[in-house]
């Protein structure tokens, strides 16, 4: 039983991570049809962003309220990031969906790189504040105290991004642009206005991400983005693009299968299963995501 | 099926042409007959090329780094099938060529067979993996097949990197059995004959797109790149025309990987990765996707400049300040940072340049007039 449980909640909080990752990715893909490989690059942005503030940055430190500096600054090295890529180079490719993919692209290798010959290679270990260092009893199992505030971030981010959804006018134009991109300009609404703001919310949630990542696996390293970017596009897949919350669900789904499978079967083949799941997703329900837009969609 | 409408040449075409048309029209094949001819003599040259090559262009280090070039040229040929044939944005073809490489690594190491019929077993497991991969992922259309080819492939290369049966060597990859290859295929006395084996290989794979690009099912894919809808309504079925280039390249892709495997003596799991489908895109991309020299082009130049990067990156930016220097030593970053600006200034890549450059020109001299 306690082993169930504890499975649960780090799936939870892998799911957690998953959803922080997706929803960006999702939103910009739904909006705008960017298949935004440079997410990753924000993400290790963040994570590296946070471990600098809290090494070296006056004031932040690597616990209390100097980690949440720390965690402040890396968040917003990430959104700083996001909004420069989608003012520079994602917006003079407007229209050109093959092109903007393939900078993207561009900008995912050489990040990476840029982070290694700046920190190097190695892994680099990750502050841990004291409040989430040790374990926490939930019906028996000890569950590692970062998970839960994975997902109370990824709970926080979902509230958050949910109200912005259904309460301000930029998140009317963001669903309506989502739907039907050509009926809101039609409408005399400049959608792409809004391009830009959805860059920076997901640039700001895969930073955030980036840095509980670090909390999650203790280490933070260069391509440690690529990896888990694969994970989100796969959830973005079986998911959608419509709506946040199928985005939740299909987060939570594939952070439990994997770690289900991983544990009751051979270490490996979880990460397997999900892309089994992904297939299954695709043949029953034909088209997945790109049922709804694929007469559209010129790439 | 698909013919081209519209005019055919402007009067401005006819002035640019004028020139060449003076000139005797050289056949079709001669072109590529001379490059073929040029690369199947290089190693009796003993030219040395100073600044390009470290050594005489028969020194067994330049033609390892001219067969590596032909290999990556032969493997972005298969992937420009899809991409720029085709127009199917797949991000899983480094399973294909990792297949190819490690099926054989395998036959060869546990079951000794010998290398022609490792090879051929390893082409076949390729080619079959892509039709059944292709079958569930062409399901989908557009940036979905990108993420669902990606998917598998990452599938793939956690099962190698995860080592199963201690089978695959894990991070470390396998070794050639030299025991079961001739041994007019090994050592560095013999690099020569690997040479020729990757000039086969990428003449070979560039052939066959050309030969299929130019048959009826060639005019199908073009269609479809241009507009699947307008195909379908035309009363063709896409789906079995794009498994059909998916399977081809996932099998050229993998007898690529044969290649590999013999010219570099082994496989490591970087050939897996997500990464390794990145830059064969940026090789194809930066050469010209779609076009009868661009991938080939692309592939070349970007191998040819990541080893030398990698090769002078430590000491040649010495003089410079360390925060230039240190970003300078990553050819990755060079390259993708380049390659950035190239979507920019130079869409259509490298074989496009002439063209832009003539119509540059043109447009300038019409302005004066």
């Amino acid at each position: 039983m306690s082993t169930v449980v504890l499975l649960i909640v780090t799936g939870l909080g892998l799911g957690a991570l998953y959803f922080l990752i997706a929803s960006g990715l999702s939103l910009i893909f739904g909006l705008m049809d960017v298949l935004n490989f440079a997410h990753g690059a924000f993400l290790a942005l963040g994570a590296y962003g946070t471990w600098w503030a809290a090494s070296f940055l006056p004031g932040a430190g690597p616990d209390g309220i100097g980690f949440l500096l720390a965690l402040a600054f890396g968040v917003a090295a990430g959104t700083l990031a996001a909004t420069l890529v989608e003012l520079c180079v994602i917006r003079p490719l407007y229209g050109r969906h093959r092109e903007q993919i393939l900078a993207t692209v561009g900008l995912s290798l050489a990040t990476p790189a840029l982070l290694q010959a700046v920190w190097g290679a190695d892994p680099l270990t990750f502050p841990k504040p004291q409040l989430v260092r040790g374990t926490v009893e939930v019906l028996g199992a000890s569950i590692p105290r970062d998970r839960l505030l994975l997902i109370l971030a990824a709970a926080a981010l979902f509230t958050a991004l949910w109200l912005f959804n259904s309460r301000t006018r930029y998140g009317l134009i963001v669903r309506a642009g989502v739907q039907d991109r050509a009926m809101v300009t039609a409408l005399g609404i400049d959608v792409r206005r809004s391009f830009t703001l959805v860059f920076a919310i997901g640039g700001a949630a895969a930073a955030l991400a980036g840095a509980l990542g670090g909390l999650y696996y203790g280490v933070v390293t260069p391509t440690q983005g690529m990896s888990l970017l694969i994970f989100a596009f796969i959830v973005v897949v079986i998911g959608g693009t419509t709506s946040l919350t199928g985005c939740a669900i299909a987060s939570v789904t594939v952070a439990l299968v994997q770690q289900f499978a991983n544990y009751y079967t051979v270490a490996g083949l979880g990460d397997i299963a999900v892309v089994i799941v992904l297939a299954l997703v695709l043949l029953t329900r034909q088209g997945g995501l790109a049922a709804k837009k694929s007469a559209e969609r010129v790439a | 099926m698909i013919t081209e409408t519209g005019p055919r040449a402007t009067p401005a075409d006819d002035t640019a042409a004028g020139t060449p048309r003076t000139r005797r029209r050289l056949p079709r094949w001669a072109v590529p007959a001379a490059v073929l001819v040029a690369l199947a003599t290089l190693p009796f040259s003993t030219v040395t090329v100073p600044g390009l090559f470290e050594g005489a262009l028969n020194s067994p280090a330049t033609l390892h780094l001219i067969a590596f070039c032909l290999v990556f040229g032969g493997l972005a040929t298969s992937y420009d099938l899809l991409y720029g044939r085709v127009g199917l944005l797949s991000f899983g073809h480094a399973l294909y060529f990792a297949c190819g490489a490690y099926t054989a690594a395998l036959l060869m190491r546990v079951l000794e067979l010998p290398l022609p019929a490792a090879a051929l077993l390893s082409v076949l497991a390729g080619t079959l993996l892509s039709l059944l991969l292709g079958a569930v992922a062409l399901r989908v259309n557009g940036i979905a097949l990108a993420m669902v080819t990606l998917a598998f492939a990452q599938a793939g290369s956690i099962l190698v990197s995860r080592d199963p049966g201690r089978l695959t060597g894990g991070e470390e990859g396998l070794s050639l059995n030299t025991a079961v290859v001739p041994d007019a295929f090994v050592g560095v006395m013999n690099t020569a004959n690997l040479y020729w084996v990757a000039v086969a290989y990428a003449a070979f794979a560039t052939a066959a797109v050309w030969w299929l690009s130019s048959s009826p099912v060639g005019r199908v894919w073009q269609g479809i790149r241009a507009n699947e809808q307008r195909v379908a309504v035309l009363g063709v079925n896409p789906y079995p025309y794009k498994l059909a280039a998916f399977t081809v390249g996932g099998g050229l892709a993998s007898l690529g990987g044969v290649v590999y495997l013999l010219v570099t003596g082994g496989v490591t799991p970087t050939i897996t990765t997500a990464e390794f489908t990145l830059t064969l895109l940026v090789m194809v991309a930066l050469g010209g996707a779609g076009s009868r020299w661009g991938a080939l082009l692309g592939a070349g130049l970007y191998t040819y400049a990541e080893h030398r990067l990698r090769q002078v990156g430590g000491d040649s930016f010495a003089g410079l300040p360390e925060w230039i220097a240190a970003p300078l030593s990553q050819p990755l970053f060079i390259l993708g940072t380049l390659f950035v600006l190239m979507v920019f200034f130079f869409p259509g890549g490298l074989v496009a340049l002439p063209g832009r450059i003539r119509s540059a020109l043109r447009d300038r001299r019409t302005a004066r007039e």
